[in-house]
Parts: structure tokens; C-alpha cells; sequence
């Protein structure tokens, strides 16, 4: 078959999904993968040292040097940054990263510049992923750039070094699943609680082999910080990538950005944008529905994601539930929790609240948070730190006052980084230490070795940290 | 990479779903900056006990799966992060074979990167192959790619699906980076049309 021409439209009715594969083949032939041309390839510190190796020993370079964007955020220290990364082999890996995109001629914010901050919030900020772009990261949560109706997607490390040698990648074609969430959601909840009630319906497997458009009412309405949150957790739900489609937001959010197009390349991409949302009449692969009016504050309970209930529920006995599996998850998940089956989710206390991550490490999390926590006193016993995903989001927090609301009530304020998502730079739990977090997964170990990580909103993180238990905050 | 040669081998049982990255490799292991050596992390923290001693009741610790290659594992296996830290601690402790009923999408291609031969199966397959371990610890499972055809002592032989140009790379231990390059001129060619139909992808700020 001969690769589709691009720009030319075809007659048949195709979802946004389709269009940017059909849009990005390079190549396709009988009995293989196809290839399919990436156009934004962004990097951290973690899953690129190998791949640069790999181009060396190979007598390779990076092909489009242009197309990425590389941050520090896995490793690096939230404070003290003016000190050297105590950690001598995360000193090595944040060195190497900066010495291999000198080499390379790569656009890097390290930890000196004043766009640092975690890779999925940076590039927004920067208006670096537009719609339609293939967009790919060594880095699962790269979903968060569906937001902006690009087809983005986490890849390996091998997977890295093909991009950056060839600016391609063999795929297989996704199916694609609709999630359409009508009706309004209550003013307490947020992008996040969708999220969870997502997964929590479909399970971790549930978006397996899919490719995921979110739509509906309540989509629509979210702001593109929230669609960031939402796509950023469709990878939660087992699928390859979130899609939400652009519209008059993710334009007026685009507009003027740095990386963003300008004068007659703006209106041409205007013209190209507005093509991508799906046909009507397109079909899906498979359809899930949910009434956001029937959405409450959640709170996961266990060791994935899918464990997840209503703050006003209780956590769930093994024997509620009819599979076999999930009842054995129920009943291993509430022994490494240190939970009785029927306690109530606010009567569960924490020791830890973490707001930040790249699902919400931005301005709307720290105002969302900030004005739940104004206030108030973080309770007794309980050590609460929030971490803007970036300088900017800072700097603008800092302009807003947010950063004094949440020192006066006792919250540590922090320099940007990954920081407690995945505890790699020293912001960890100690064993047994029960956490209220704004981050993405709640496996075990995840916030260090024997921590309970109960993932939330940022508004629930903030009146949990006060109360020192989880409150309803409707 | 190496080529996926016809073996039989010691197929060790974890019966355990959704199995996920967090716990194939902790993130304490991913500062490495080598690709080499992830064998000695491989389920930390299932694997050891504080003192850095073996824990015995961790079912890939027990003798009868030592040196085993194969892998028969729960649902929904490798879910989480993208990290090929993973599949390069799986491939580096010995397994080049995982059997399962489903696993992650991003786990799923980076095994195929690194020699490793994920075989999809029904729930009906992963129960009797369970059971046949659970029966006879230590006992060996002859894996033919080519053939696509698994064979046991106790009976619970099968043939499995694999997508065909996963198959042959692995067969023949090639390299992606090299195969997409024998298409260059089309990769020329598509910049070529995306500089004329959308220019703007090609103006960049810096």
C-alpha cells in the first residue's frame, strides 16, 4: 500500500486518532509494523543516558536536533539546590544528560535555567507540542500532551535512541476508545476525580490496546490545565495515549508562546488544527460513559490506581467483589496498607501530604490547594511540602501570594522537580508512613520502600493535610 | 542483539497480576547511567530481605527456578512506567520468555528490544501451565519461535501468536535502528512533503 499523501482528505470518517496516524507514515507495508514519523521528542535525565550512548557506539547523531526538548526533574534535589546533588549517581546522571545535549545541541532547561521544572509541564508552558504532533518521551506520563489533541505516548529507552537517530518509530495501530463523560461536575472536583472514576470503572487493563479520546461535557469544560491532568492518567487506565480535541481553549492557550506558531504560520495551523477532531459518525472501538454529576472527591485505597472510591465511601471488604482476582488485589492491597476492610476514608490518618507532579504541579493545582489550605494549620504529626512542577508555575504562585498561604499554614514550599512521585531525589516516605498525594500511582513502594500512597486532588491533599486525616470537602 | 534460538528451559512460576514496573525494578535503580548490570535489582524489594540476604519465601528465590528462563506470570504484567529498566533486569537475571494472559502496552514493546519473547495466552492455557508447575517445580518447557509452538512434559503444549516482523527480528536478533534506516529516502521524502504542507512545523523559535 502506498503511504497516504498528507494533507489530502479522505472521504472516510475518521476519529482525531486516525487522522494523525494516516498524517504521520512515513512507511507501511504488509506483515510489518509501520513507521511513523515523530515530531516532538522530549527528554529527562532517567531514560535517555543509555540511548546517547547507543547513538555513540553506533556513529550516530540526532537527526532533528529542533524537535527536542530535554529537562532535569527525576533526580534533582527540591531544596538546597544550590548545593551539589548529594546523591553521587544521580549527580552522574544529571552531568551526563547536561554533557550529552551540549554535544547534541539540545534545547535544555537544567537546574540553573528558569524554565526548569518536570518535563510534562515544561513543554506546555513553552507551547512546545501543538495538535496533531506525534510527541513521544522515555517517560510513561507523556499521555499528558493529548491534552493539546497530540498523539502522545511514553516509550523505552531503546525506543529513545531510534527516535533520536532516525526521527521515526515502527508502530502498531492502536484501537480506539471513546470516554465520554457528559453533564457538569461539582465545583469540588476536579479534572483528577475524573481521572480516578475513569480508571476506577475500567481498571488498569482497561484501556489496554487502546488509545483513548475523552469527551463530553465535562471534558470540554475542563480547562487545558485539566485536560493535561485527565490525559495524563489515561496511561493509568492501561492505554497507549489520552486524546482530547482541540478546540477555542487549546488555541487561546497556544497563542503567543514561545515555540507556538507566529503571523501566517499561525493561521496556517489554525486551518490544518481545526481538521483534527474525529468525524461525526466515526467509529470507536469501544465506548465507556460516565454522568460527571455522579462524580465525588476520590480517594484511592490500595496499591493501584483502579482501588479508588468516593471520600464519603468506606474501603471495601475482599469479598464485595465478584472476581477473584480483584478480591485477591483487594486482600493484599489492605495488608501492605495497614486498612480494615469497611473503615471510613475519613476516619484514615496521614503523615505526609505532597501536592505537586506533573498531573498537578500547575498554577490551578496550587490555587485549588491554596485556598483550602488558607487558614488553616497543617495538623500535628503530619509533614506537608508542595512542589511547583516548574520555576514558572513558582514564580507565578509567588506573584499570587500562594506560596505565603501555604507556609503560614505550616507546608513546606519547594523548588520544582518529580520530587515524591516517585521519591528518586531523597523526598521519600519512611516505611509505614501513610501519604495524602497529588501524584499519578499508588503501587507499592512507590514514595519509598513500605510507604502508603493514597492518591488525590490538590484540594483534597490540602484540608487532609489540616485535618491530618481525609475530609469530604464538598 | 542476541537471535531467539529454539530452547527448553527450567520455567518458573509467579503467580501474582498486574505485576508492575515499580516493583520489576524500584526507582532507586534507575540513576544508572549503563544499560548493563539490572539482573542484581530485578523485584528488590520481593527479593531481599533489609539485610540484603535472599528471602526465602520470594517464589523466584526458591531452587527449582534457579536458571530458569521462562516466566509464567499473572495478568496485566509490566504495567506502570515506560521504564525498559524493566525488561533489561528481566532479560540480564536470565528469563527471555514471559507468559502471560495480558500485559502493558509500553512493557510489551520493549521487550521485543531486548530478546525477550512475550507470549500472549487465554486464562484456560495460564491455568494449566500454572498448575503444571505448581505440580512439578523445576520442570522444563521447550519454546519454538519459529514454529510459534510451546511444548510441556505434562501435556499443556500450544501454539501462540506473534505479530511476524517482531518475529523475524527476534529470530534473527536485528536491530530496529538498522531495519527503519533501509527505508532512509522515504524518511527524506516525508520531511520533504511536511515542509511544504505544514511549514510552520519547520520555524522554530531558537
Amino acid at each position: 500500500m502506498d503511504v497516504a499523501n498528507t494533507m489530502v482528505k479522505d472521504a472516510m470518517k475518521r476519529t482525531m486518532y486516525e487522522k494523525i496516524w494516516d498524517d504521520h507514515l512515513v512507511h507501511e507495508e504488509p506483515g510489518k509494523a509501520a513507521l511513523l514519523y515523530v515530531d516532538r521528542h522530549l527528554m529527562h535525565e532517567v531514560t535517555s543516558p543509555q540511548a546517547f550512548e547507543g547513538l555513540k557506539l553506533a556513529n550516530r547523531s540526532v537527526r532533528n536536533p529542533h524537535s527536542v526538548l530535554a529537562t532535569l526533574d527525576h533526580c534533582v534535589p527540591t531544596k538546597d539546590r544550590d548545593k551539589p546533588i548529594a546523591d553521587p549517581i544521580a549527580r552522574l546522571q544529571v552531568e551526563t544528560m547536561m554533557a550529552n545535549c551540549d554535544t547534541h545541541g539540545l534545547n535544555l532547561y537544567d537546574m540553573a535555567s528558569p524554565n526548569n521544572g518536570v518535563i510534562h509541564i515544561v513543554v506546555p508552558e513553552h507551547g512546545f507540542v501543538h495538535p496533531g504532533m506525534v510527541t513521544v518521551c522515555g517517560d510513561s506520563h507523556t499521555a499528558t500532551h493529548g491534552a493539546f489533541g497530540a498523539l502522545a505516548f511514553g516509550i523505552g529507552t531503546s525506543e529513545v535512541e531510534h527516535v533520536m537517530a532516525t526521527q521515526t518509530l515502527p508502530q502498531t495501530k492502536s484501537k480506539s476508545m471513546l470516554v465520554k463523560v457528559d453533564g457538569e461536575l461539582s465545583e469540588f472536583c476536579t479534572a483528577k476525580d475524573i481521572a480516578l472514576a475513569v480508571i476506577g470503572k475500567i481498571g488498569t487493563a482497561g484501556g489496554n490496546g487502546h488509545v483513548i479520546e475523552f469527551a463530553g461535557e465535562a471534558v470540554v469544560n475542563l480547562s487545558m490545565e485539566g485536560r493535561m491532568t485527565l490525559c495524563n492518567m489515561a496511561i493509568e487506565g492501561g492505554a497507549r495515549a489520552g486524546l482530547v480535541a482541540p478546540d477555542e481553549k487549546t488555541y487561546a492557550f497556544l497563542k503567543g508562546r514561545e515555540f507556538a506558531p507566529k503571523g501566517d504560520d499561525w493561521d496556517m495551523a489554525m486551518a490544518y488544527w481545526q481538521n483534527l477532531p474525529t468525524d461525526e459518525g466515526a467509529e470507536f472501538d469501544a465506548i465507556i460513559i460516565l454522568a460527571a454529576e455522579d462524580i465525588a472527591p476520590q480517594v484511592t485505597w490500595g496499591t493501584s490506581p483502579e482501588q479508588v472510591v468516593s471520600v464519603n465511601s468506606v474501603v471495601p471488604a475482599p469479598e464485595s467483589f465478584d472476581d477473584e482476582v480483584k478480591a485477591q488485589a483487594c486482600k493484599s492491597a489492605l495488608e501492605y496498607m495497614d486498612l480494615q476492610a469497611n473503615t471510613k476514608i475519613t476516619d484514615i490518618s496521614i503523615d505526609y501530604a505532597f501536592i505537586g507532579s506533573c498531573t498537578n504541579g500547575r498554577i490551578e493545582d496550587f490555587r485549588a490547594a491554596a485556598k483550602v489550605a488558607k487558614g488553616t494549620s497543617v495538623a500535628d504529626g503530619v509533614t506537608a511540602i508542595a512542589v511547583p512542577g516548574s520555576y514558572m508555575v513558582k514564580k507565578q504562585a509567588e506573584e499570587e501570594g500562594l506560596d505565603q498561604i501555604f507556609i503560614e499554614a505550616g507546608w513546606e514550599w519547594r523548588d520544582p522537580g518529580c520530587s515524591m512521585c516517585l521519591a528518586m531525589n531523597g523526598d521519600e516516605l519512611k516505611a509505614g508512613q501513610r501519604c495524602a498525594s497529588t501524584s499519578n500511582r499508588n503501587f507499592e513502594g512507590r514514595q519509598g520502600k513500605g510507604g502508603r500512597t493514597h492518591l488525590v486532588s490538590p484540594a483534597m491533599a490540602a484540608a487532609a493535610a489540616a485535618a491530618g486525616k481525609f475530609v469530604d470537602i464538598r | 542483539m542476541e537471535p531467539y534460538k529454539k530452547h527448553t528451559s527450567v520455567a518458573a512460576l509467579m503467580n501474582r497480576n498486574n505485576v508492575d514496573t515499580d516493583q520489576i525494578v524500584p526507582k532507586q535503580f534507575l540513576k544508572k547511567v549503563q544499560r548493563t548490570g539490572f539482573g542484581a535489582h530485578l523485584f528488590h524489594d520481593w527479593r531481599f530481605n533489609a539485610d540484603g540476604s535472599d528471602d526465602l519465601t520470594f517464589e523466584l528465590n526458591k531452587p527449582a527456578f534457579q536458571g530458569a528462563k521462562i516466566l509464567v506470570t499473572g495478568d496485566n504484567f509490566g504495567c506502570g512506567s515506560s521504564r525498559e529498566h524493566a525488561p533489561w533486569a528481566i532479560a540480564d537475571y536470565g528469563f527471555n520468555t514471559i507468559i502471560s494472559t495480558s500485559f502493558a502496552d509500553i512493557f510489551f514493546n520493549n521487550c521485543f528490544k531486548n530478546a525477550i519473547l512475550p507470549i500472549v495466552v487465554d486464562i484456560n492455557t495460564l491455568n494449566a501451565l500454572m498448575e503444571e508447575i505448581a505440580g512439578n517445580e523445576g520442570v522444563s518447557f521447550e519454546v519454538d519461535l519459529e514454529g510459534q509452538k510451546l511444548t510441556t512434559p505434562g501435556g499443556n503444549s500450544f501454539e501462540f501468536e506473534v505479530d511476524p516482523f517482531r518475529k523475524q527480528n527476534l529470530l534473527e536478533g536485528l536491530d530496529d535502528i538498522s531495519v527503519s534506516l533501509t527505508h532512509a529516502d522515504k524518511i527524506d521524502a516525508f520531511e520533504e512533503r511536511q515542509k511544504s504542507a505544514q511549514p510552520w512545523l519547520w520555524h522554530t523559535a531558537s
